[in-house]
């Protein structure tokens, strides 16, 4: 409820992201180096285009019959002895991971990265009834010590430079004061993390993909915090979202060349550990989760969103979010993936991100699913346009649009008066009265006749 | 053959000079060309602004003006696009859009595919950098998305190499949006304009003395950073070096 307090302004944000502008450069450049990464990883594969196509499609066909391999899923994977769960909202799937981490009388959790428990706030909620929850991954550990969410999903930290990083570890774990070396910051932070793998009760992990015929089910990480984070306690609770599933072990072995090439130019991630079912004397936990995914799903022309598979490619080269951050969308998930998502939570507080993309179509063409992003994000705007989310004086504006469009003497009257006016205006006041534009952007000069005055006079003297 | 000529209203109304050229280079390679005064504009403002039927009225008369054309040409990436691909979602099932779709062609577009042109007997002894905007690129398919693993020729490239003495640069980033987006130069002012700021750093590392590309508006965005800026790198938009109206 908190969050929905917030009103989301993509604009304000990004302006003041861009206030500084040397770092903003610097966010640029270190996320199209991620860009660049991922070319290189994918160039050489003459089969990179029939992959994501053949992704799409068994993406496309297991959300379509979703029901089927849900059911298989929990089937399956109750035969292997995992417990499955059912969360209908972020609020039950706290509470139901609440009540086994109290079952099992749990005080330290250790946690690898997960999107969803993100998006369902599960931190604060075990921290406030008393637990201790550790972020393992890197980057979610220096994000979690500094008290903030992630800013990407693959790369949660990428808005922290090493020094600001170097200060936080002296103040958190001790390091030396201006310590900013990042082999022996990522050694300080292994060794903070080894205490706390060791004192861990239960490990909580994300979901990547769940095989709906083995009931098994695949955790991507390139640190393998979740395999030292679930290996020792003997409690593993997996969080997953309903649309994670694919039909078979074959299917998966599609994805897995995608995930990590699309999100860093790896061939694959440094560990997939497949969780095939609780040790002996242990127990592991599915708990799959809706949070507005049904929702989501029943509008088809969204639909194909819900394929997405959290590599970060499209945050990674879109020019939009390289130089506005991933805080400026409001959203857990940012960047043209954030924005075709964030509507569905709330059209209203989310309003100002389907109108921050300049609709270039990088995304689109990055998605490894093939998800139509930039597609999606111009329907979002009909949709607000249509639900009535517009300032009275914008619906006014493209209204007069319309009516001076549709009628050519109106349009050739209205050109005509407009550069009479501006060729009588000195350049610097142009400047002033040209609003946003203006600021710091001349108009090109303003010529004496229009196209269509030239174009007649040409043909007149034939 | 006789062709319409679409002439987008922001280069009606503030670069005549590109019509001109445009007519010019079209008539050259022997093809009638014909504008017809009643056009106004395809619809996109409304269209991206996300009100569609706003939109519609305009792309009826859009449709009712070009109907009768074999061929439709236009100098604007962005605004064939539209018509082509976006009319889709205002006017689609309309027998005059599910014709047109197939007869409306950007300027390099057709100049390649179409007209086959192989010579141009033109000068223009300078360096350029070519501005892939976006809505050529990744929905017309005028060249090779950086993002994709495909063969595809850019036919802006194949054009420009057949200008005597140019010399095409390439930047690092092969083809980052400019910034313009139509409303989102304004909407998001302090964004566009950064976007463009690097855009232009990565034309100037390459040394050009112009940017060309098949889109004005984008050039306009470019120019007009440039311009307040007084930088020296200047914009033409491609039919001006093709047609040859500029030394």
């Amino acid at each position: 409820m908190t969050e929905a307090a917030i009103q989301s302004n993509h604009p304000q944000q990004a302006e003041a992201f861009l206030k500084d502008l040397k770092r903003a450069r610097w966010h640029d450049q270190a996320l199209w180096f991620m860009r660049e990464k991922r070319d290189k990883g994918v160039l050489g594969l003459k089969e990179w285009e029939a992959l994501r196509e053949h992704a799409s499609r068994i993406k496309m066909h297991t959300l379509s019959h979703l029901p089927k391999y849900l059911e298989q899923f929990e089937s399956e994977a109750s035969k292997r002895g995992i417990q499955v769960h059912w969360a209908k909202d972020g609020d039950e799937h706290n509470r139901i991971i609440h009540h086994i981490l109290s079952q099992h009388n749990v005080k330290r959790v250790v946690k690898s990265k997960s999107m969803l428990t993100e998006e369902c706030h599960l931190n604060d909620y075990l921290i406030e009834k008393g637990m201790e929850v550790v972020d393992t991954d890197l980057g979610e550990r220096i994000v979690q010590l500094a008290n903030e969410p992630p800013s990407h999903i693959v790369i949660p930290a990428i808005h922290k430079n090493r020094q600001e990083i170097g200060e936080l570890f002296h103040q958190k774990l001790n390091t030396p004061k201006g310590e900013t070396d990042p082999t022996r910051l990522t050694g300080a932070a292994r060794m903070h993390l080894r205490e706390k793998f060791v004192q861990a009760d239960a490990g909580i992990t994300g979901v990547n993909f769940a095989i709906a015929s083995t009931g098994g089910f695949v955790v991507c990480t390139n640190e393998g915090n979740a395999d030292l984070g679930t290996s020792l306690p003997p409690l593993h609770i997996a969080a997953m979202g309903l649309e994670k599933l694919v039909p078979t072990p074959e299917d998966l072995s599609v994805f897995l060349r995608l995930l990590a090439r699309s999100a860093t130019g790896q061939p694959v991630t440094s560990y997939s550990s497949h969780f095939l079912g609780p040790r002996p004397d242990t127990e592991m936990h599915v708990v799959i989760v809706d949070n507005g995914r049904t929702g989501h799903y029943a509008q088809a022309e969204f639909r194909r969103s819900l394929s997405c598979i959290r590599c970060g490619a499209c945050l990674n080269t879109c020019p939009v979010y390289r130089r506005s951050g991933g805080y400026s969308y409001g959203y857990t998930i940012p960047g043209p993936i954030g924005t075709t998502l964030a509507p569905h939570r709330s059209l209203e507080k989310f309003h100002t991100l389907p109108f921050a993309s300049s609709l270039c179509g990088s995304c689109s063409n990055v998605c490894p699913v093939k998800i139509n992003l930039h597609e999606q994000i111009l329907l979002w705007r009909q949709k607000l346009y249509n639900a009535g989310i517009v300032s009275p004086a914008k619906r006014l504006a493209l209204g007069g649009m319309s009516k001076m469009f549709t009628f050519p003497g109106v349009y050739t009257l209205g050109g005509n008066v407009f550069r009479g006016v501006m060729s009588l205006i000195p350049g610097n006041v142009i400047a002033k009265i040209t609003g946003a534009w203006g600021k710091q952007r001349d108009l090109p000069p303003i010529p004496k006749e229009s196209f269509r005055q030239q174009y007649k006079k040409m043909k007149g003297h034939e | 053959m006789q062709i319409g000529l679409f002439i987008p209203c922001y280069i009606d109304q503030l670069y005549p000079h590109v019509g001109i050229a445009t007519v010019q280079i079209l008539e050259k390679h022997g093809y009638q060309v014909d504008y017809p005064q009643a056009q106004t504009c395809c619809g996109q403002p409304m269209f991206n602004s996300g009100a569609t039927k706003e939109c519609k009225s305009v792309a009826e008369h859009f449709l009712k003006t070009f109907r009768d054309y074999e061929t439709v040409v236009c100098p604007s990436g962005s605004c064939t696009s539209m018509v082509r691909n976006h009319y889709a979602h205002v006017v689609g099932g309309n027998n005059d859009y599910e014709t047109l779709k197939n007869r409306i062609f950007e300027l390099c577009e057709f100049l390649v595919d179409h007209a086959k042109v192989s010579q141009l007997d033109v000068s223009f002894p300078h360096r350029v950098v070519v501005h892939q905007s976006c809505h050529g690129l990744r929905e017309l398919e005028t060249g090779k998305p950086s993002e994709l693993m495909i063969e595809r020729e850019s036919k802006l490239h194949s054009l420009l190499a057949l200008v005597d003495g140019i010399e095409l640069v390439h930047p690092k980033r092969l083809d980052e949006c400019c910034g313009f987006g139509g409303t989102f130069s304004v909407l998001e002012e302090a964004l566009s304009c950064a976007m463009g700021n690097d855009r232009i750093i990565d034309y100037e590392e390459t040394g050009a003395e112009y940017i060309t590309g098949a889109d004005v508006s984008c050039l306009m965005h470019l120019g007009g950073l440039l311009s307040r800026q007084k930088k020296s790198i200047k914009t033409l938009h491609i039919a001006e070096i093709l047609a040859g109206t500029v030394q």
